[in-house]
């Protein structure tokens, strides 16, 4: 029996774990599964509806016309000039896309136990597919968006899409990072303490407010209490949906500072949450 | 000698008993500060032997204790042992489901599992969608799925329901569908659960020729982790027994399937019936023996089962007959069987008597024994209801494929003739 040197075999089960375990090559091998789980989220949630895909287009509308109605209405919040509906329909459709991918991926173990723990695959290709199907959700809400947007400028209103607008790809990719990102955090602290998906239930629409989703960050910069307004302009989300209306509206603020900011927070929470992700995935099935 | 495919050294795994609840995040804390320092894990040293039995004196358990072996390229694996032997969490950890907690597996191929079939089935799907989703999950690419998909679709008989969703399936033709896919995969290694054990008797014995063909005909690598010892028998060139989490043998399939049939005896098994307190007539003690005279509980299908009687015949209860009866898992009874006392001897005092049960005859399963001791229709002196239990384990009956399907408690050797 000769032996056999290390480097000849293919790989290697043990349970030591390299910090970045992101094998990109194993994941090409896999990337019909990940087109596959993309179509399967994409027809699968709306079989047996009557409006079917339609549902994606009526959430954002009624919640844009509750947010004009409460925010614009009742409690008076100026837009600067920027019809309000329209106002809210850009900030949600944008909150929208991060709020699914965070929703979607935080319960990527928990939902999947039965799949995780019967085959092998790498586990990070299912908050993957969960982000690119959310991304031709996001794809139909803008087609909306872009709908009233010419409405609006027919009806005569003064609207204008700022220079900006080639950072567009660097937004989306902003927002898919964080929400993965912060997904992939929650959902392996959710394998062991089931206490995060408590947290994620109502912590999300909480966030929402304080995301500057339906107030423009100068009102919040004018009536809040100076904490709070500090907190909210440093979240980067507030970053994020306060850029995607400024390009898309020209209203607002913009600088490259919290833009750059914005841009490497989700860097690094993207990169934790690989991390943690990697050291889960290896025996979530004991503790799940 | 071919060259070793998949290589397993000192492999290990630690489970923790009882909820994780409260104390999860103590322990973790203190196994992370340990761990930072440098230190070992001090939960590694704890544990104890993982005997589902007894109670634990330790709050970890050592489901596989350093287990090693290699897997020649062609070369069909048994893995046997008895529930809680460790089989199911050593096929998590070749199939990547969970890690070993020391130890590591190195392969030369690329690793497909099948523990369950139908893994990822979305009901919504229809039956083609599913057969590339599933296909995809094994570890398939689109192209192909796409070449064998023909095929699929005809091993599994679901022709005329391809293009329905699977919800409308019958639990059966979901099964069908499953395996199919499954069947198809073309893994360097593949590590097969007793996923045998479904669908009607037809299918079983298309799946267990498929398996033949894949392991024999084909010449691939395979793992077989089973309890039925006919289709271990038939499939594989070499076995290794669990027990307890560790290897206790490893060698020839043949020379396995008798070490475990001889070692891993049922603790709720009865064996022998011994009865001190006998006064007057009756039966005093009973054993089941093998034909080496050894006291066993589980037998092979083509073994003879002895039951060795020690009875008392008192006064006048010489005219009395000594009987028993089989009695299958269901209640059935299966033969009943009696020795007329006085066509032997007539005298009083302690009788030796042995009893053979015909070998190739009982179908494998479990089997009870009640024992009397009357004389017909006056008295009832003794009688041991379900006295003696002991199991016929399959090695290979002409019925083996139909395993899991109750064709009836006797295997029959009928004549048959053609007449044209």
């Amino acid at each position: 029996m000769s032996t056999t040197p290390n480097d000849e075999w293919l790989y290697t089960i043990s349970s030591k774990n390299k910090l970045i375990d992101l094998n990109f090559k194993e994941i090409w091998r896999y990337r019909d599964l990940l087109l596959l789980f993309v179509k399967r989220d994409i027809t699968t949630v709306y079989k047996q509806t009557i409006l079917g895909p339609l549902w994606y287009v009526i959430q954002p509308l009624f919640t844009s016309v509750i947010f004009t109605l409460v925010f614009n209405n009742l409690g008076n919040i100026q837009t600067g000039g920027i019809p309000p509906f329209l106002f809210n329909l850009a900030g949600i459709t944008a909150w929208n896309y991060f709020n699914n991918c965070l929703s979607g991926t935080s319960n990527t173990f928990k939902q999947n136990e039965s799949i995780f723990g019967k085959v092998y695959f790498p586990r990070v290709i299912m908050p993957m597919s969960i982000t690119i199907s959310n991304l031709l959700k996001l794809f139909i809400q803008l087609g909306i968006f872009a709908g009233f947007y010419i409405y609006y400028l027919s009806a005569g209103a003064g609207l204008s899409v700022n220079a900006n607008l080639f950072l567009f790809p660097v937004y989306l990719l902003m927002m898919a990072l964080l929400g993965l990102g912060l997904g992939m955090i929650f959902s392996s602290m959710t394998t062991k303490y089931r206490d995060m998906n408590v947290v994620i239930g109502f912590g999300v629409s909480l966030l929402m407010y304080m995301s500057a989703v339906p107030y423009p960050l100068s009102e919040a910069r004018k009536k809040f209490p100076e904490s709070v307004a500090t907190f909210v302009e440093y979240n980067p989300l507030t970053q994020i949906i306060e850029g995607f209306r400024y390009m898309l509206l020209n209203t607002g603020s913009f600088s490259w500072s919290g833009f750059f900011y914005t841009l490497s927070i989700s860097i690094v929470l993207f990169l934790v949450g690989i991390v943690i992700f990697n050291r889960t995935e290896k025996s979530f099935i004991d503790t799940v | 000698m071919k060259d070793i495919i998949l290589k397993a050294e000192n492999i290990s795994k630690q489970y923790r008993l009882g909820l994780v609840g409260t104390g999860t995040l103590k322990h973790d804390l203190n196994r992370w500060w340990h761990r930072v320092r440098g230190k070992e894990d001090p939960f590694l040293k704890v544990g104890s032997v993982n005997d589902r039995s007894t109670k634990a004196d330790s709050d970890y358990v050592w489901a596989l204790r350093d287990i090693n072996f290699e897997v020649r390229r062609g070369e069909v694996l048994g893995i046997i042992g008895k529930n809680g032997a460790g089989k199911s969490t050593l096929l998590k950890i070749l199939s990547r489901v969970t890690s070993p907690t020391t130890g590591e597996i190195k392969t030369k191929g690329r690793i497909a599992s099948l523990l369950e079939v139908g893994t990822g089935f979305h009901p919504e799907l229809t039956g083609r969608e599913n057969i590339y989703l599933n296909g995809a999950i094994l570890g398939m690419t689109k192209t192909e799925i796409k070449a064998k998909e023909l095929e699929i679709i005809e091993f599994s008989g679901c022709e005329r329901y391809i293009d329905t969703p699977v919800k409308r399936y019958s639990s059966g033709m979901r099964v069908r569908l499953a395996f199919a896919v499954a069947a198809h995969l073309e893994p360097d290694i593949l590590v097969i659960d007793e996923v045998l054990a479904v669908g009607d008797a037809e299918f079983q014995k298309k799946a267990i020729g498929k398996m033949q063909d894949i392991s024999r005909g084909e010449g691939r690598t395979v793992l077989f982790v089973s309890h039925n010892m006919a289709a271990v028998k038939s499939l594989c060139t070499r076995a290794i027994v669990l027990e307890y989490g560790k290897t206790v043998f490893e060698g020839k399939t043949d020379e396995a399937v008798d070490f475990y049939l001889q070692t891993n005896q049922y603790e709720g098994f009865k064996k022998e019936y011994i009865n001190n307190a006998l006064e007057g007539s009756g039966i005093e003690t009973l054993q089941l023996l093998d034909e080496k005279g050894v006291n066993r509980a589980e037998f092979g299908f083509d073994e003879v089962i002895s039951i060795k009687i020690k009875l008392k015949i008192h006064e006048n209860n010489s005219k009395s007959f000594l009987g028993f009866r089989v009695i299958d898992r269901k209640d059935r009874i299966v033969f009943t069987s009696e020795l007329d006392i006085a066509s032997i001897s007539d005298k009083i005092g302690t009788y030796d008597l042995n009893v053979n049960l015909p070998h190739r005859f009982l179908t494998p399963n479990g089997y009870f024994l009640t024992f009397a001791l009357h004389i017909p229709n006056v008295i009832m002196i003794d009688y041991i209801e379900n006295c003696l239990t002991f199991e016929i384990v399959e090695t290979g009956s002409s019925m083996h494929k139909y395993a899991g399907v109750d064709y009836g408690c006797v295997v029959v050797d009928c004549h048959w003739s053609i007449l044209n």
